[in-house]
């Protein structure tokens, strides 16, 4: 199957009302943006100094990383384990990473008080501080990232740099400077793919230490010493579904054929991750006793009863049918469940368990803290379009090696 | 060899679930993180004198350089009407309580930072922007900080405030207890200021003896209770109640230490680097392992 399978940039018209859509929102994103850098965090969230994060932090940062988590639980699945059959979704789910990871430093940015400060982490070091491991562990992990990108770039440019007019004196530069890259690449990659998966399994857990600190401020039901366990677990969990999600969602948009033996493959792996989470989370208010506050109707309880039932157990019994995991749609929709349960656990944990001792209010983001957020997203998708139209990244069937007749036959159905 | 792909998950995970498993006993080794001075100094706040006079909000304004206007001003009671917090244009400040023995005598009580044993802020800070000296005081370094707030997520008290209207520069606010002035053997200016002797400064262990001192002579004055000496570890400034502290809107807490768990999970998680090399040299193997049985199925 892979011999008729190759990552080919995508040639298709590029602006598309979806796009003007996105551009408008990004657009909107910032003005709002301009009037934080002028005039400070106060006159464009509703941040206060009983609520000193929102959803920049929990939305942009915290669910940002975990959704990113599809670049290194493909990395383990196809280079470690080495399932050669899933390199297809190894390129989409590492620009996604990377992407998010981009964007994941950008909302700390925007949100830093002292934004022009971000490098200090570098220097001045707080071991005891799980912020300032996540700090490095995403500087770091970002790096490798693009790192691992690279070789698309190489890929894409070697014997193809046409720069115009002055620069054309270059293009034999950088030509012999991608090559040498690609050669040292090659050999040292594994390096960067190990480190990769290991630098991901601690900050995606750290992310969840942030909180334990918060102490009695947080609700018991998400404030447990396991919750770093917690969050590298849902983490691995939401790996494969985000794949799913996002090419089910691209192979739309650029009116593609999905690869429907490897997302139901992938599909298949999910079941038993979901439910090894699904335990330790059941087992973590079994054995604290938590479970008591699900007794009374709340906010939390209700927030809680909805990550875990329509976030958790619907799609883990979905993933374990196989008329669901054959199914594109049906696939779609339980990968849907999954990403938007992990998206609610993070929203929950940073902000609906958060309960400062003297609120005189509740915290609910602003116009301009959700137009940012969006404008965020909306940029992104942009940036992962024109990727794709630039570089290497999407499988295409191979023209040259694909016998003509096989897909004209199965036709409409699939 | 979806098995394998499991197995290898799980035994990231393992690592990790070690960690948090091995943290009730951990837990006690991280309070001593911070060294903590014998003579270290503290505040004991006696809320059965004051008086509401708000002089110390005025004192600490002038000493920190805030606005603070004239201290006759002060005298309105008219802010006890609604409760407040210390912010950005406040370091410390007076709210008023009922008194359940004595309508006609409502009690005052002063806030401010704590300056916890063992504080959270301290150990959350990304970049070891806030300090714990050897005198007892936790203050705050601008040329450090980066504006991410988690300080403000670790406080128990909910105590450092951010000026979220300034653009540029925009500092983290709390009480440093007058480091400056008390380095040079001055007073803190809220104590200095008090007409009632509310405010006693002096080394927090004997302090623990005065407050326990005052409780024993007068039982009926106070609930027999010192606020700080064991909440989260314990705290720098103390203080004494007519009534129970949850009245006074004091958080319920624990004697653990704000950064307690936090700490043992993290100095679990990187102890001297062996689990992340660890991890490393797992997959690695698997990597190769797997790399060398696709090699030979293939021939």
């Amino acid at each position: 199957m892979e011999h008729l399978m190759k990552p080919a940039p995508i040639k298709a018209r590029f602006i598309t009302p979806g796009v003007i859509v996105l551009i408008v929102l990004a657009v909107n994103a910032l003005v709002f943006l301009t009037i934080r850098f002028l005039f400070g965090l106060g006159t464009v969230t509703n941040l206060d100094n009983q609520f000193p994060w929102g959803i920049w932090i929990a939305i942009d940062v915290a669910t940002g990383v975990a959704l990113a988590a599809g670049g290194f639980t493909s990395a383990a699945l196809a280079h470690i384990i080495h399932k050669e059959e899933y390199e297809a979704v190894i390129r989409p789910a590492l620009l996604t990473a990377m992407l998010g990871y981009t964007f994941v430093a950008f909302g700390v940015f925007i949100d830093l008080g002292r934004y022009y400060f971000i490098w200090h982490p570098i220097f001045m070091w707080n071991g005891s501080s799980p912020l300032f491991e996540v700090g490095i562990c995403v500087m770091i992990y970002a790096t490798v990232l693009y790192v691992e990108f690279l070789p698309i770039v190489t890929e894409r440019f070697i014997g193809n740099v046409r720069l115009k007019g002055l620069f054309s004196k270059l293009n034999g530069v950088i030509d012999s400077i991608l090559r040498f890259l690609d050669r040292g690449l090659n050999k040292t990659m594994f390096i960067f793919i190990i480190a990769g998966v290991v630098l991901s399994s601690l900050h995606q857990s750290s992310l969840g230490t942030l909180m334990v600190i918060a102490g009695p401020k947080m609700h018991p039901l998400w404030q447990t010493p396991v919750l770093p366990l917690l969050f590298l677990m849902s983490a691995i969990a939401v790996g494969f579904p985000m794949i799913i999600f996002e090419s089910t969602l691209a192979s739309r948009s650029l009116k593609l054929k999905p690869e429907m033996k490897i997302l139901s493959g992938l599909g298949r792996m999910i079941g038993p991750m979901l439910g090894i989470y699904l335990a330790f989370k059941l087992g973590d208010i079994a054995i604290r006793g938590t479970y008591i506050y699900l007794t009374e109707v709340s906010t939390v309880s209700i927030m809680f009863l909805i990550e875990i039932v329509i976030g958790v157990i619907i799609p883990l019994r979905m993933f374990f049918s196989e008329k669901v995991v054959n199914s594109q749609l049906w696939l779609f929709v339980a990968a849907s469940l999954v990403v938007f349960g992990v998206f609610l656990n993070r929203v929950n944990t940073f902000l609906v368990a958060y309960n400062p001792p003297h609120a005189m209010k509740t915290y609910f983001p602003s116009v301009g803290e959700i137009s940012v957020t969006l404008g965020c997203i909306a940029l992104l998708v942009l940036l992962y379009r024109a990727c794709v139209f630039i570089f290497p990244i999407i499988s295409l069937p191979d023209t040259k090696l694909l016998p003509k007749t096989k897909y004209t036959v199965s036709g409409g159905k699939s | 060899m979806i098995d394998q792909n499991r197995r290898s998950f799980l035994k990231s995970l393992g690592l990790i679930g070690i960690t948090a498993a091995g943290l009730p006993s951990a837990s006690v080794k991280a309070q001593s993180q911070i060294k903590l001075s014998e003579d270290r100094m503290g505040v004991l706040v006696d809320t059965t004198v004051c008086i509401g006079c708000r002089n110390c909000e005025w004192a600490c304004k002038k000493a920190h350089g805030l606005e603070a206007g004239v201290v006759n001003d002060y005298e309105d009671r008219s802010v006890f009407k609604s409760k407040r917090r210390p912010d950005h244009s406040a370091l410390t400040i007076v709210n008023e309580y009922q008194n359940p023995k004595n309508s006609l005598v409502p009690a005052d009580v002063k806030f401010q930072c704590m300056h916890c044993d063992q504080p959270g802020c301290v150990s959350a800070c990304i970049v070891a922007a806030i300090t714990k000296h050897e005198n007892g005081a936790v203050t705050w370094d601008g040329d450090k900080c980066i504006g991410c707030r988690y300080c403000m997520v670790a406080c128990p008290f909910q105590i450092p405030a951010f000026e979220y209207n300034k653009a540029i520069q925009p500092e983290i606010m709390k009480c440093d207890f007058c480091f400056e002035r008390i380095s040079e053997g001055k007073l803190p200016a809220c104590v200095e200021i008090c007409p009632t002797e509310t405010l006693t400064y002096g080394k927090r262990k004997d302090l623990i003896e005065i407050a326990k001192e005052r409780i024993r002579r007068k039982p009926d004055r106070y609930v027999n209770h010192i606020f700080g000496e064991k909440e989260v570890g314990g705290t720098s400034w103390l203080y004494l109640a007519g009534q129970e502290f949850s009245n006074f809107d004091f958080p319920k807490l624990g004697e653990d230490t704000a950064p307690g768990v936090s700490e043992s999970i993290q100095h679990g998680i990187f102890a001297y680097f062996i689990p992340p090399i660890a991890l490393y040299a797992l997959l690695g193997g698997v990597m190769w392992i797997n790399k060398n049985k696709n090699k030979s199925e293939r021939e």
